[in-house]
């Protein structure tokens, strides 16, 4: 009994807020609880930072290819079975070369090419690199480990719109003679962010 | 809108919590978020732009406080309550307790009529708009000049599409920006690019 009102009430917790969302949009017959089994195997298993990856060995092995995926990523991903969201129209791929360092952000919320690099990890979300890197970006790769002579020009890329990066890292010069599958084994999620070199 | 969520060069956010190949999800509800907010969009509930917009209207303290898919499920669930799919009492009985929420939306605005197309090497300024509602211009550039680099497909026009607003799709132009520009003796040297949508661009003379 008593006033409801005057009762202070404590904020759910995420749990479940997740929990009371799932289960009113089962209980309206949307079939959530099936459909998040199949989109949390897709987030997990199939958008995952090995697409890039291949993508990446091709381009450093067949001249032809990397010419068609500079020129159209959506296209050429494309040939290797790979897809994007309808709503990612375009794919920018942004060559690294000895002199210049591409790295990609999203100062306003998240946005990554998810797809084909995998979903974006814990730390591009933060506050500390949407914040940070486009305004102290030599300090800031230096912090997460890639200390960057002078020569090298940095650029940038911050996703405010649907069109979508992903960085073509430097092949490394140790990797002469490597087959494509061997290839694709060395390029990392944070390389084709930019945050790294290989 | 001039909100909370607009982070890029805020000074005072100290170092990147950097692990290598760090992970997207550490708990079960982060995944089932992630997943529960693909849903709504794959059901049709409301679009990329609507469900950006309203991370952005959240309490800048809540925002500030709330991790990556606490935002999420914050947006989700309040353009759900918003569309009408459920109602807020209902989500509070069913998590036993209270559910923070969005607050409500400005409204949004349609494309530019005059809307000037742009080559790559053409200098131009971004705009002195300030809008109340959802914008894709961090204010980092706002009256700010750069040089087109490329353009790209027509993508929906954020500022409406965000709002129910009619518009035409347009394309946003690849501009790149000098951080030394853009933060003049405060910044590491750099080039910004950053796509622009049409509308807030004007030739710079």
């Amino acid at each position: 009994m008593g006033n409801e009102e005057s009762v202070v009430r404590r904020t759910a917790s995420m749990e479940q807020r997740v929990d009371a969302l799932q289960e009113a949009f089962d209980k309206r017959g949307m079939k959530a609880s099936e459909a998040i089994d199949e989109l949390g195997h897709l987030a997990q298993e199939e958008w995952i930072p090995q697409n890039g990856a291949r993508v990446v060995a091709k381009a450093w092995v067949d001249p032809a290819f990397r010419k068609r995926l500079l020129s159209d990523g959506r296209n050429a991903v494309a040939e290797l079975g790979l897809s994007m969201p309808r709503h990612h129209r375009h794919l920018v791929v942004l060559e690294n070369t000895t002199t210049v360092q591409n790295v990609i952000c999203c100062t306003l919320c998240s946005c990554t090419a998810f797809t084909i690099i995998g979903l974006p990890p814990d730390w591009y979300k933060d506050l500390e690199y949407r914040s940070r890197v486009v305004r102290e970006s030599r300090s800031v790769l230096k912090e997460m480990g890639l200390n960057l002579s002078a020569e090298v020009e940095i650029r940038v890329w911050d996703t405010t719109a649907d069109t979508r990066y992903m960085v073509l890292p430097e092949r490394p010069p140790h990797t002469v003679g490597w087959t494509e599958e061997k290839l694709a084994g060395i390029v990392t999620r944070d390389a084709m962010i930019g945050v790294a070199r290989l | 809108m001039d909100g909370i969520h607009d982070t890029g060069g805020r000074q005072g956010f100290g170092p990147v919590r950097y692990t290598q190949d760090a992970t997207a999800f550490h708990e079960d509800w982060e995944l089932r978020a992630n997943s529960l907010y693909a849903f709504a969009v794959r059901c049709g509930i409301f679009n990329m732009d609507e469900y950006r917009h309203a991370i952005e209207r959240m309490d800048p303290r809540h925002y500030l406080a709330a991790s990556y898919y606490e935002r999420s499920i914050t947006s989700l669930a309040t353009l759900c309550v918003e569309k009408g799919v459920v109602s807020r009492e209902e989500l509070e009985r069913r998590a036993q307790g209270t559910f923070p929420l969005a607050a409500p939306s400005a409204p949004g605005r349609t494309n530019v009529a005059a809307r000037e197309r742009f080559q790559p090497g053409d200098r131009v300024r971004v705009k002195l708009d300030f809008v109340p509602g959802h914008v894709r211009m961090p204010g980092y550039i706002r009256g700010k000049t750069g040089v087109v680099v490329s353009e790209s497909p027509v993508y929906p026009f954020p500022d409406a599409h965000a709002h129910g607003v009619e518009a035409q799709d347009e394309p946003t132009y690849d501009v790149r920006f000098r951080s030394e520009e853009l933060w003049p003796n405060s910044a590491d040297p750099a080039l910004v690019h950053v796509g622009v949508f049409q509308s807030y661009l004007e030739r710079a003379v």
